[in-house]
């Protein structure tokens, strides 16, 4: 019953510190919901582990305890991947904007020889 | 090269020993032709040594890797309206004088040559690879070669040209990843129907740097080229 606790509130701590986070503005809308719903799923699970004994057993899976760690393992690595997918995407973002910078950098450059040829005379002589 | 409007676009990164001498030697050789160096977040005297020898210079903030430079390359090439884009690399390997013949072999037409490369092991020139990076080179060439139809000896070449519809596609489309420059660019570029050839070039040695030799890296060019080859032919 302890350990029950000891998770429980850990759960609901964590719960707090997403909704800070979210009030702060310092993280993303839908990364947070996403932690939240998983939070309010599990977080009655971590006080009653033996909820989910049933469906475990119907599953094959000794315990309702196993069945929560493995789906957490599931959970995790397919954040994972997501968080890899995001990095992906936004480095293609940040290439575009660095290509783009650097194009009218150059155009600029070019634009200021001309004005510069242009205010030295017809004749050229700087 | 008649009424054609060419760029050579020059990826850079970090060749402020040689960058000034390439461009140099392709102005004189090519009278005609604008020069763009894309400095990819080169952090020595690059971009000033390729200003000074009278190239146009677009630098990115910071390393993006040869696609990335080659993509904003295409992207100056079709805002300013040239008909061809040749790439030429930094270091000096490949010889200017083969560029009008690399030019003179495409075409706008729907039945003309789009893409056409420099091709090392076609006969002209004495460059060499050996043990993994040269099966790598073997296999893409076959699988490659089947794809298109046409018999393309070297398709990791870096010296290529390409014509006005493929520098408006390039500018849009254009793969950061290594090998995906060469690579994947002619596995797409056939796939979309467009005529792929290579001409016999014969390869300098670099004027500055070292090609890296050891079998470690060579094993690792293996395998990269490998993914890069199956990732591009599975590719929708």
């Amino acid at each position: 019953m302890r350990l029950s606790i000891l998770t429980g509130l850990t759960g609901v701590v964590l719960l707090g510190f997403i909704y800070e986070l979210l009030r702060r503005r310092q993280l993303r809308e839908k990364y947070a919901i996403l932690w939240m719903i998983v939070g309010v799923l599990v977080i009655p699970f971590a006080f009653f582990p033996h909820l989910l004994d049933t469906i475990a057993k119907s599953v094959g899976v000794a315990s309702g305890v196993s069945l929560v760690l493995f789906l957490a393992v599931v959970f995790l690595l397919l954040v994972c991947v997501h968080l890899s997918w995001e990095a992906s995407r936004l480095e293609e973002e940040t290439r575009c904007l660095a290509e783009e910078v650097a194009l009218i950098k150059t155009r600029l450059a070019e634009r200021d020889r001309a004005v510069d040829a242009l205010v030295a005379g017809p004749g050229g002589e700087r | 090269m008649e009424a054609k409007r060419v760029l050579i676009i020059i990826p850079a990164w970090n060749e402020a020993e040689s960058i000034g001498g390439v461009v140099r030697e392709v102005r004189a050789t090519l009278p005609d032709v604008d020069v763009l160096v894309v400095s990819d977040g080169s952090t020595d005297r690059t971009e000033s040594e390729a200003a000074e020898a009278g190239a146009v210079v677009a630098a990115l903030p910071y390393n993006l890797g040869v696609g990335g430079a080659m993509r904003l390359g295409y992207r100056y090439a079709r805002d300013n309206g040239y008909d061809v884009a040749v790439q030429v690399d930094a270091d000096g390997q490949h010889d200017p004088k083969y560029v009008p013949e690399l030019v003179a072999g495409l075409g706008d037409g729907p039945d003309d040559v789009a893409l056409i490369s420099g091709a090392r092991f076609a006969g002209t020139g004495d460059y060499k690879v050996r043990g993994p990076r040269r099966w790598a080179m073997i296999v893409l060439s076959v699988v490659i070669s089947r794809i298109a139809k046409v018999k393309l000896p070297d398709t990791t070449s870096g010296f290529r040209a390409c014509n006005r519809e493929l520098i408006e596609f390039f500018a849009n489309w254009y793969p950061v990843e290594y090998l995906g420059d060469t690579v994947e660019t002619t596995v797409r570029v056939v796939r979309l129907g467009y005529k792929v050839r290579q001409i016999p070039v014969a390869m300098r040695h670099r004027t500055a740097g070292t090609p890296s030799a050891s079998p470690v890296k060579a094993m690792v060019y293996l395998g990269r080229a490998m993914i890069t080859l199956l990732l591009a032919i599975n590719r929708r």
